[in-house]
């Protein structure tokens, strides 16, 4: 039949696909920037700064913009947050500096902050030089796996410091997610890789790729051959369904198809559903969603198995799905997939409740839902086999990600952690503030190794 | 890096922005916050004879532009309203902790011989880096014959600045009043004192609104209001203008000076020091948005020093005086007009009405609602800037440099002069 299993590619012209994948929040021109660092009130002791995790000095960059000075104005975000490009385009803005904004208040709209920054680091200006130095060498080599968000701010305050680095990549890019996750229109014109080049340029970093940790190379090897070790692996496993069916094809990990989607360089070619399931609440629910759109799906669907007050995903990204046609089914818990090994038609879901207590109570009542894809976007899990099996290995926490104190020490005590792969919201500005501050720790603790000696 | 440590009258200080006297800089409390921001330097607060003047309550107004901007801003206080004794210790506390930031000390005491040697030995025993006349505050203290009641004579003037110079050993700096007609005047006088440089400008006499239901002038006190001083940035073309006319006037040229109004960016500060002054002050900026204004003066200002290849502040200081002259020297051959952006536009036709109505009529209207166009006569435009000043957006309306093919020729030398002069 020729509904069942409808996965195609094609489905748009790549014209219409390409526009549809163009830049979600363009460049703001002089002029809006003029009106909009304008309504920056220059608060005092300013709840942006710490709605921000980097802590980025939001009214200080606003003024330099404001008195013409984009290049101070994009050195003060990068001294506090070295990704402060990237971290314009992805951040939640709606849920960190922009939720907590005063202009909310009374007009209903904060200062745009994420764009402001976006057009500072935008402005930085070639011609200057480059606006970070090395501190003196100290002789001191740190060995830093993943070369994401995480890994790359360590890295780049490491060099600053006066350290050198080593970077341990599996992947043959660097980015993390920023390259092979964040959805397409949020980062384009292959931004990451532009500002890995930027990041690089402090120099003293070098990067290893396709270089795994518990593949290529052992946490005991770089602990022996190395100062300090810093991970920055992210989370490379995901949650399960642990439903019947979820083993046909057409059943996809909604984070794996995301990193094909951003390495094709002809998305017409990228096979599409034409009735698409996403399991989820979060961000990357609402990504594959909207991306699937792009793509041409006919219709996507967001099934959650809680009401809406409880979803991950902020309003504004809900907003997003919706306005780029994808609905939402809330209070249906997956029960089982239809289908065979050709592929799968159809999805079926227990109705369910919210009690008195807030608790979650499963129906009996069945909906079902009709299919050609179905979308797990139901969390990433950290995956701790790259740590070794020896008992020598970083301890968990109760989430089963890498246990880390104040400092993003580890249970081991020249071995510091950050980013996914330890408990936190998960974001890239979370990523860099854990990098700057471990990096900050390991210097501490060299540098108390260095006075000893002397 | 440019390097942003200046010195003024052989006071070094580690930038150029002082706290100008005034409420932030009332009491040891606020200079300390002031020391910890990274300000270089304060002038406390005017001190003046015990006992201290007692203030009103409501004591500033405000001339707000859109959106509730600040542009000018004015006050009705006086000198400090603390005793001089308590001022006197705390200058000496915080300077001692402070040793590398700048405390001058302003006063005001009556024009009398006696006054002024008995307190000047007190304020030259703080430690203090210096001493400032406050010969400008516009309200209240004239009223006693002091402030700008001083400043606008120039012989009153003068013997002060003899008597301080006299009796104390510190560097001498005068506050010029902008009530007054001409500045060089008084200028002149400080320097016939011996005054070792002049700051400038104090507030300006101003009433900044009038409450039309109560019909008293803001600020009201109890249903009455008088002038105040005006500053903020609203002032600042007029400060600009009186420090360059003392560092142009060939009497004056020499005599340092400390540029005072309205500056609230490093950009203002930039062109106070291109126009002559040697370091600047800041007050209202400081009073509407905190001290941590410094951080964007201090970084803003190396920022475009870096960019321009400056050093550090000398490499800049003065450079726009050749080119500030007087309206005979401009040449009358140099042409330019507007040129109309259509890209960018939006059609309001503010442009039209300013021209049309109230200058050369220079501009054409042409198509319907929605597809309005606006465009120049190039014939009849004479260069005047206003569509350029009336139009919302930046860039749409560019003012385009002609070349007439003609030499320089200024109305000293042009033929319809009656008195030109032969070259
Ligand atoms: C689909 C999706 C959309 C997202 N959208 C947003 C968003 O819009 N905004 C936002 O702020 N956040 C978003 N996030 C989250 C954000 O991407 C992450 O929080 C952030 O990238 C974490 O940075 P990290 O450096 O800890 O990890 P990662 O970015 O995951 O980087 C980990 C790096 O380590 C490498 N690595 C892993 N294992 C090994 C090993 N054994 N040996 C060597 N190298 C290894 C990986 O290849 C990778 O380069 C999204 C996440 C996903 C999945
Ligand atoms: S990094 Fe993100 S959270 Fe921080 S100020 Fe920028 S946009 Fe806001």
């Amino acid at each position: 039949m020729s509904f069942t299993h409808d996965i195609k590619s094609n489905r748009l012209l790549d014209v219409v696909i390409n526009e549809n994948f163009s830049d979600i929040a363009p460049p703001l021109s002089d002029k809006q920037v003029l009106v909009a660092s304008e309504r920056c009130l220059f608060c005092y002791d300013a709840p942006c700064i710490t709605a921000c995790p980097t802590g980025i000095d939001i009214p200080l960059f606003i003024r330099k913009i404001n008195t013409g000075n984009n290049h101070g104005a994009a050195k003060e975000i990068l001294s506090a947050n070295i990704l402060g490009g990237s971290c314009a385009r992805v951040c939640p803005t709606e849920t960190l500096c922009e939720q907590v904004c005063v202009r909310n208040k009374h007009e209903e709209k904060p200062v745009e902050i994420g764009r402001l920054q976006r057009y500072a680091v935008d402005h930085l200006d070639p011609a200057q030089p480059y606006p970070f130095t090395r501190a003196k060498s100290t002789g001191k080599h740190i060995a830093i796996v993943g070369a994401g968000p995480a890994g790359l701010s360590c890295a780049h305050q490491l060099a600053c410091d006066g350290h050198q680095v080593t970077i341990f990549e599996a992947a043959d890019k660097s980015g993390g997610l920023n390259e092979y996750g964040i959805a397409l229109y949020k980062l384009v014109d292959d931004f990451a890789q532009t500002e890995i080049e930027f990041v690089l340029k402090i120099g003293g970093i070098d990067i290893q790729y396709q270089k795994a940790l518990g593949r290529d190379i052992s946490l005991a090897q770089l602990r022996e051959n190395y100062d300090a070790v810093f991970l920055g692996i992210g989370m490379s496993d995901v949650n399960a369904l642990n439903i019947p069916g979820e083993q046909y094809p057409g059943v996809e990990d909604a984070v794996a198809y995301i990193e094909d989607l951003r390495q094709e360089t002809q998305l017409s070619n990228l096979p599409v559903g034409r009735r698409v399931i996403v399991i989820g609440a979060g961000m990357t629910a609402v990504d594959i969603a909207v991306q699937s759109k792009k793509l041409g799906a006919q219709d996507v669907t967001i099934v959650y198995r809680r009401d809406k007050s409880a979803m991950g995903a902020s309003q504004h990204e809900q907003d997003l799905a919706q306005q780029n046609g994808a609905t939402f089914i809330c209070n249906a818990q997956p029960k089982e997939i239809i289908g065979d090994e050709s592929g799968i038609t159809e999805m079926v879901f227990n109705k369910t409740e919210t009690d008195d207590n807030g608790k979650l109570v499963v129906t009996d009542n069945l909906i079902s839902l009709p299919c050609d894809v179905v979308f797990k976007a139901i969390g990433q899990k950290f995956e701790s086999s790259p740590l070794g099996n020896n008992s020598d290995k970083p301890a968990l926490d109760q989430r089963g990600r890498i246990a880390v104190n104040d400092n993003f020490q580890t249970s081991l005590n020249d071995v510091y952690a950050g980013g996914d792969c330890i408990n936190g919201k998960d974001l890239v500005v979370e990523a860099v503030d854990h990098g700057n501050k471990a990096a900050l720790a390991i210097h501490q603790q060299l540098k108390q190794i260095i006075n000893q000696g002397e | 890096m440019a390097n942003l440590a200046c010195e003024f009258i052989g006071i070094k200080s580690i930038n150029p922005f002082w706290l100008a006297s005034a409420p932030p800089t009332d009491k040891a409390y606020n200079v300390v916050r002031a020391f910890e921001a990274g300000w270089g330097g304060v002038v406390w607060k005017t001190l003046g004879e015990d006992p201290a003047p007692i203030n009103v309550s409501s004591r500033y107004g405000a001339h707000y532009g859109q959106n509730r901007q600040v542009l000018g801003f004015n006050n009705i206080e006086l000198i400090t309203d603390r005793p001089l004794q308590i001022n006197l210790d705390e200058i000496t506390q915080v300077k001692k902790d402070w040793p590398d930031r700048v405390i001058i000390v302003s006063l005001m005491v009556p024009c009398e011989e006696e006054a002024w040697k008995n307190i000047l030995p007190l304020v030259e025993a703080t430690g203090a880096d210096g001493i400032e006349l406050n010969f400008g505050c516009p309200h209240g203290m004239p009223e006693r014959g002091m402030g700008a009641a001083v400043g606008q004579v120039p012989k009153y003037i003068e013997m002060v600045t003899r008597w301080c110079k006299q009796y104390c050993s510190l560097p001498v700096i005068v506050k010029l009043t902008p009530n007054i007609t001409d500045v060089r005047k008084p200028a002149a006088a400080a320097m016939r004192g011996g005054a070792d440089a002049v700051s400038l400008i104090n507030t300006i006499n101003s009433i900044t609104s009038v409450n039309l239901d109560t019909m008293s002038p803001e600020p009201s006190v109890d249903g009455k209001g008088t002038h105040g001083g005006y500053c903020g940035s609203a002032v600042k073309p007029i400060a600009l203008s009186m420090v360059s006319e003392i560092a142009r006037d060939p009497e004056t040229a020499n005599l340092p000076i400390s540029g005072i109004g309205g500056i609230s960016n490093w950009r203002d500060a930039a062109e106070f020091i291109s126009l002559g002054a040697t370091n600047v002050q800041v007050c209202t900026a400081a009073m509407l948005y905190g001290f941590k204004i410094i951080d964007d003066l201090c970084d803003g200002l190396s920022d475009w020093m870096d960019q321009k290849g400056y050093k550090n502040i000398n490499d800049f200081s003065r450079m726009a005086i050749p080119n500030t002259t007087d309206w005979k020297h401009l040449n009358m051959n140099y042409k330019r007009i507007a040129h109309i952006d259509q890209d960018i536009c939006i059609g309001c036709g503010r442009c039209f009405a300013a021209c049309e109505d109230t200058s050369h009529q220079s501009i054409l209207q042409t198509g319907d609602l929605g597809d309005r166009k606006y465009t120049i006569i190039d014939e009849e435009c004479v260069g005047c800037n206003l569509c350029e000043i009336t139009c919302p957006e930046p860039n749409a309306i560019k003012m385009v440099d002609i070349d007439t093919g003609k030499p320089h020729l200024s109305w000293l030398h042009h033929p319809e002069n009656p008195y030109r002069e032969e070259k």
